[in-house]
């Protein structure tokens, strides 16, 4: 199953639309995104997980890594998820303490980072 | 015995003759197929339905992790796996653990996981909560462009399967997990 991939701005957010199987074969293509998008001075990402359907710890590399870049301009990383197979990956990671997880994208651009 | 054989003697001792073997050239794009063929098998022999995605997702941590190693120590090795029900109690009438084995060609490759690995946040300097240990640390540090996906994949795989068993010996390592198999 190939990735899908859409972003759009909003509210002085770049919205990550991510579709499909995030794993050691597909996540390079993550990864690119965001470096392309903090690249273009794009550093308040929000990445809507709702479409994913499987994740693991190759697609956590890159999410983590994707924090980190946008960090260093003083940027924000949200993700939103409700699904608990996904949630559960970055709860075992102690993940969840290091993003902050939205329940929804309307959720998301309005929340303060 | 050539390198292949040997592969699969790694973990001959765990296969039986209902066992499923896959061997794969390290590439990315197999260890979809892995987890496919795992949860099918899984499915099959009797894994509850709940603990499918689990499967799903150590399958894929495993065979991610040896497909790495293969890509750098010896991308010309394939990759083994043994998916199979076996009679762990010793019953004698019912196969009641179902059991994927990965193997790998890498000696020495079982990295020392970090202390509290998926665990043990705090409230960073500036009030943000950053991990002490573990995958979670490493947003805090700015050294690595990128997480290390092995570690990262070993502390998912520790945090997720009860009975999993990494070992690694001078032909090479192995990722035992264990699942039980619900009563007919």
């Amino acid at each position: 199953m190939d990735l899908k991939l859409e972003t759009r701005d909003e509210n002085g957010r770049t919205i990550v639309k991510v579709g499909g199987e995030i794993d050691v074969y597909t996540a390079p293509k993550l990864r690119e995104q965001l470096v392309e998008l903090v690249g273009a001075g794009k550093y308040h990402l929000i990445v809507d997980m709702e479409d994913v359907d499987f994740l693991d710890s190759t697609g956590l590399g890159v999410l983590v890594g994707g924090l980190k870049r946008v960090r260093a301009h003083d940027g924000s990383l949200r993700l939103v998820c409700t699904q608990e197979r996904i949630l559960k990956i970055f709860r075992i990671t102690g993940l969840t303490k290091v993003f902050p997880i939205s329940d929804s994208v309307e959720q998301a651009v309005t929340a303060v980072d | 015995m050539d390198a292949q054989s040997s592969a699969v003697g790694t973990v001959a001792k765990t296969e039986s003759a209902t066992a499923v073997l896959l061997r794969f050239t390290p590439q990315p794009e197999h260890v979809r197929t892995a987890r496919l063929v795992a949860v099918a098998h899984a499915r099959r022999v009797g894994v509850e339905a709940g603990l499918l995605d689990e499967v799903r997702l150590a399958v894929g941590e495993a065979c991610s992790r040896a497909v790495g190693l293969h890509q750098r120590h010896c991308p010309g090795e394939p990759v083994v796996v043994v998916l199979d029900a076996i009679d762990e109690s010793g019953s004698g009438l019912v196969a009641d653990r179902f059991v994927v084995t990965v193997a790998d060609k890498v000696s020495g490759a079982v990295p020392a996981p970090r202390a509290g690995a998926g665990a043990g946040v705090a409230e960073g300097a500036e009030g943000e909560a950053v991990a002490e240990s573990g995958p979670a640390a490493e947003v805090a540090e700015d050294e690595d462009e990128d997480l290390d996906d092995a570690e990262m994949g070993l502390a998912v795989l520790t945090g997720l399967v009860d009975d999993l068993d990494i070992t690694s010996g001078p032909d090479g390592g192995s990722v035992r997990m264990g699942w039980p198999v619900k009563d007919f």
